[in-house]
């Protein structure tokens, strides 16, 4: 069996070192021994691959998942997940979740006495269809203090899970909001060595995407890796 | 060309989101092969678990197939195994997975990889996700695995081979230390 085409390696700058003391969670969490660079195998290019049936389509409306109407603003997400080389990554899971509009999470853990929603979860799943597009309509997420620093605030984030194609394509992030004075601020995001790389991950408002009388849209498109070439039909 | 979307931490709150019952067993009566347990524990670089990991494991089949369009091997499917499973730490650190011993794939060039299972961690305090590999101790072929070759030192080598369980059959011990003594061999791939 010939070598499976290989994928990009990280791009330098924006990806972040697992080691940034201004984070200061990772000061105890990174590993101080070298990664060991290894080639791709059959066994890193290929990966968990969803079927359709465990999705449905009240997964991706995080305001329709109870009895009631959330608090908040309500907004439309959306954007396409598409690889290095621009070419759509159908089919694939897209998983979310954030707080509620107060900035608190439904979690067990999450101490912030901002009040909870009986009307929200904060999270929701959707696949990508044919041309890597997803939409979740949900409600504006909040700020919320943590111990990182003295007065530390994380700006307002939705955190986003995608498998891609393979093992190595795997990408946990954030999707920020556009003009969010707590983000040059925020340890997390300033984790990206490249500035460029960085704003990548604040999603844009999108005229286009809002719905008149309805929702403001905002829109945020995904890169995962792309293969080096094009892999050959058989 | 499009650059990467940058990688941001998990954080400790992706349970009610991520999380399904069950999500930790791959198998089901139909399943074919040796049936195993892994546990283990997470620990940071001061040796505290860590009660807020997320471990992630992808495997090929009993056969040493993976359920993906990318494998043309031609071996067996198994639609009672697909390969992939998560689980959370406990406030102890620990996670564990009931699976089945993978067979084996196959390595750059003709090289024949060992059995092993891919592994992704994943919590708070960690930008990026972490990836190494689970071996299994007592497996001949891993002398010649390609990828356990590229470890130098013999004693970080052991950090990737899973430890029988004492007694318990079929079961595996495979720890993760983040940082510091013991530090678990993670891959640049
Ligand atoms: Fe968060």
């Amino acid at each position: 069996m010939s070598d499976p085409i290989p994928y990009r390696r990280e791009e330098k700058g924006a990806q972040p070192p697992s080691l940034y003391p201004p984070y200061v969670s990772t000061l105890k969490r990174a590993p101080r021994q070298p990664l060991i660079l290894m080639p791709q195998t059959l066994s890193e290019v290929t990966g968990p691959v969803y079927g359709h049936d465990k999705v449905v389509p009240d997964d991706s409306d995080l305001t329709r998942q109870h009895k009631g109407e959330p608090q908040g603003e309500r907004i439309v997400v959306s954007g396409r997940v598409l690889d290095e080389s621009g070419r759509p990554v159908p089919r694939t899971l897209v998983e979310i979740w954030q707080t509620n509009a107060a900035g608190r999470y439904i979690h067990h853990g999450d101490q912030h006495s901002a009040p909870l929603d009986p009307n929200f979860s904060g999270a929701g799943r959707t696949l990508t269809d044919a041309d890597g597009r997803y939409k979740f309509v949900t409600v504006k997420p909040g700020a919320y203090p943590w111990r990182n620093h003295p007065n530390a605030w994380r700006p307002a984030h939705i955190h986003f899970s995608l498998f891609g194609p393979s093992f190595l394509t795997r990408l946990v992030t954030q999707m920020y909001f556009q003009g969010d004075p707590l983000i040059p601020l925020d340890p997390v995001y300033n984790g990206i060595p490249d500035k460029k790389a960085a704003a990548r991950m604040v999603s844009r408002f999108d005229l286009e995407a809002t719905v008149p009388e309805w929702a403001l849209g905002y829109c945020f498109d995904i890169v995962l890796r792309g293969r080096e070439a094009t892999p050959m039909e058989h | 060309m499009s650059g990467q979307t940058p990688s941001q931490t998990v954080g400790p709150f992706f349970g009610f989101a991520l999380l399904r019952e069950g999500h930790e067993v791959l198998v089901s009566d139909a399943t074919a092969g040796e049936r195993i347990v892994i546990e283990g524990r997470v620990f940071d670089g001061d040796g505290a678990p860590l009660n807020d990991a997320l471990i992630e494991i992808w495997q090929a089949n009993a056969a040493g197939r993976y359920d993906h369009p990318d494998d043309r091997q031609e071996k067996p499917l198994d639609a009672a195994f697909h390969g992939f499973g998560r689980c959370p730490t406990d406030d102890s650190g620990r996670f564990h997975f009931r699976t089945i011993r993978p067979g084996p794939v196959p390595g750059p060039g003709n090289t024949l990889q060992a059995p092993h299972i891919n592994v992704t961690v994943l919590a708070r305090g960690m930008l990026k996700q972490l990836v190494t590999r689970i071996y299994f101790e007592g497996e001949p072929s891993n002398a010649d695995d390609p990828i356990l070759g590229l470890v130098g030192e013999p004693e970080r080598r052991k950090t990737l081979i899973a430890k029988r369980g004492n007694g318990k059959n079929g079961t595996y011990t495979f720890d993760i230390r983040l940082q510091g003594p013991g530090e678990t061999v993670f891959f640049d791939v």
